[in-house]
């Protein structure tokens, strides 16, 4: 006798929404890197397409969160599966802002390419790098159910907050020496910012994955602490 | 032991003597309906699936009492449609009506169409053993025969002569105890008494009973409300699996059941039809007031 059988149809939309949550995901991913590419080439088309290509991601939000609702609503799920669509709930959260902070990245760009360069751009693609990897990481930790890979990218974000601080400071030299590097040097300010706000929001990814796993809520621990 | 008598007490052959819960349960007390405006959704389009039945202005009485107030609204084929609402609602009768299994209570009068393939099956002249062949009937309380699990799904094919051979018969049989996902756990026992079955595989075997006459529809009433949970899981993904090839009408006082198995849900309440949608609407945003009180268990 089997039991897998039996609660089939639910498990298949469960599926489904998760693989419609990794398809945004991928997404929201594959849109950071655009804007940072974009901003290091000084590929100005690419940028335009970030700023402009938001539609798709907004559709797939409000169709997972319709989704989740749904079965939530029809099927009373429980225990680990309620944990996952309430996770996927926030998580879609998470990646239609970390959508919208492409397009501020591929925005501020826009207004950097239009000055001559401030300096050779080292520290923002290599916060785009560990934004883009903490995120990947989070989405994969979801699939993979992996709290020690969630773990990980809790423990990454401190990087990333040492590097906007680094940005800030060198480009604040800059700034002090010639003011006609201000305008520039403070749109950079502001894509760093944005880069570390893509870490947070996949650090909440993280947070949301190791509470759907095991049901433990580490958000607000002040710091990466060690998975049990 | 009477077999005759005993399928008369199922729906396969008419001149049955009706079912002890039949009668009219004494109606509840709800809040009072004064001044309460109520209106029918627009009705599912059938863009997609085309009506199987539909039902246009049905009254129904019993004796003096309108159990039943105009309902209308149009079944659609190869879908589940779900009948709710509290006790004493009408959901029952009004499902009953749809094989004339009522016409075996005395003192009961219909009024207005239940049409099946564009086809009044009131119309003078309806060949009722046919129909109930073509809208089968399941019941809360599963009632196999006390014979063996073979000759429970045997009798309806042999009694309207369905099968030309023993080898027919056999295949038949076979073919129904696997739609009703119960073949692999009987098949070896298939000679043993039906009664030695649980409760989840009597219930599958009275659902391949049904099927073994080859109907359009399938209408069961509160089919596991007599059901463990697993059972009851067990039978509501077989009702996912059957509509692929049958309609279905389920009544259920479990709203959360309606909710799982079912594409379109219809609310009643106090022999009227309140709402009618399809069953993610009703169970995130009714638009009758009514309608979600009763599914947030506000009342009921």
């Amino acid at each position: 006798m089997s039991s897998e059988r039996v609660v089939r149809h639910f498990q298949e939309a469960l599926g489904e929404l998760k693989e419609r949550l990794l398809t945004m995901g991928g997404l929201a991913e594959q849109r950071v890197s655009q804007a940072i590419t974009g901003l290091v080439n000084g590929d100005a088309d690419l940028i335009e397409r970030v700023i402009s290509g938001d539609e798709p991601l907004n559709q797939l939000h409000m169709e997972i969160d319709n989704r989740a609702f749904t079965l939530l609503a029809l099927h009373q799920p429980m225990a680990i599966d309620l944990r996952a669509i309430v996770a996927a709930l926030k998580i879609n959260s998470d990646l239609e802002r970390v959508g919208d902070l492409a397009v501020n990245i591929a925005q501020a760009g826009r207004r950097y390419l239009r000055h001559p360069p401030v300096k050779p751009l080292v520290d923002i693609p290599r916060m785009g790098d560990i934004a883009q990897r903490m995120l990947h990481n989070a989405l994969d930790a979801f699939v993979g159910r992996d709290t020690l890979l969630a773990q990980r990218v809790l423990e990454e974000d401190d990087v990333l907050d040492e590097l906007k601080t680094t940005v800030f400071r060198d480009l604040l030299s800059y700034m002090l020496e010639d003011r006609a590097t201000v305008e520039p040097s403070l749109d950079l300010i502001l894509i760093s910012r944005h880069l570390e706000r893509i870490g947070d929001h996949a650090t909440n990814i993280a947070e949301d994955v190791i509470f759907m796993v095991s049901a433990r809520d580490v958000r607000h621990a002040g710091g990466a602490s060690s998975a049990s | 032991m009477d077999l005759d008598l005993l399928a008369r007490e199922s729906a396969l052959i008419p001149g049955q003597a009706p079912h002890p819960d039949v009668a009219p349960p004494p109606p509840p007390r709800l809040p009072s309906l004064s001044g309460a405006v109520v209106r029918l959704t627009e009705e599912p389009k059938s863009q997609d699936t085309p009506v199987k039945i539909s039902v246009e202005r049905l009254d129904f009485y019993y004796g003096e009492k309108r159990a039943l107030e105009a309902i209308s609204l149009a079944i659609p084929a190869n879908r589940v449609t779900a009948f709710i609402g509290p006790s004493g609602c009408g959901k029952s009768t009004f499902l009953r009506t749809l094989n004339r299994l009522n016409d075996t209570i005395p003192g009961t009068r219909v009024e207005g169409r239940v049409e099946i393939d564009g086809a009044d099956v009131y119309a003078p002249g309806t060949d009722v053993v046919d129909l109930r062949r073509r809208v089968g009937m399941v019941f809360q309380k599963s009632n196999p025969f006390p014979k063996s699990i073979f000759e429970n799904a045997a009798y309806g094919i042999r009694v309207n002569g369905l099968a030309r051979s023993r080898s027919e018969l056999h295949a038949r049989v076979e073919e129904s105890l696997k739609a009703a996902a119960l073949w692999d756990e009987v098949k070896d026992r298939l000679h043993e008494s039906a009664l030695a079955l649980s409760g989840g595989q009597q219930q599958r075997l009275c659902i391949a009973r049904a099927l073994a006459v080859q109907p359009e529809i399938l209408l069961m009433d509160e089919p596991a409300s007599a059901l463990d949970p697993i059972a009851t899981q067990r039978i509501e993904e077989l009702i996912y699996e059957l509509k692929r090839r049958y309609t279905i009408v389920i009544v259920t006082h479990n709203m959360q059941q309606a909710a799982r198995v079912s594409d379109f849900t219809a609310f009643f309440w106090l022999g009227r039809l309140i709402e009618y949608d399809r069953t993610e609407r009703i169970f995130t945003a009714p638009a009758q007031t009514l309608t979600e009180d009763y599914v947030t268990g506000r009342f009921g």
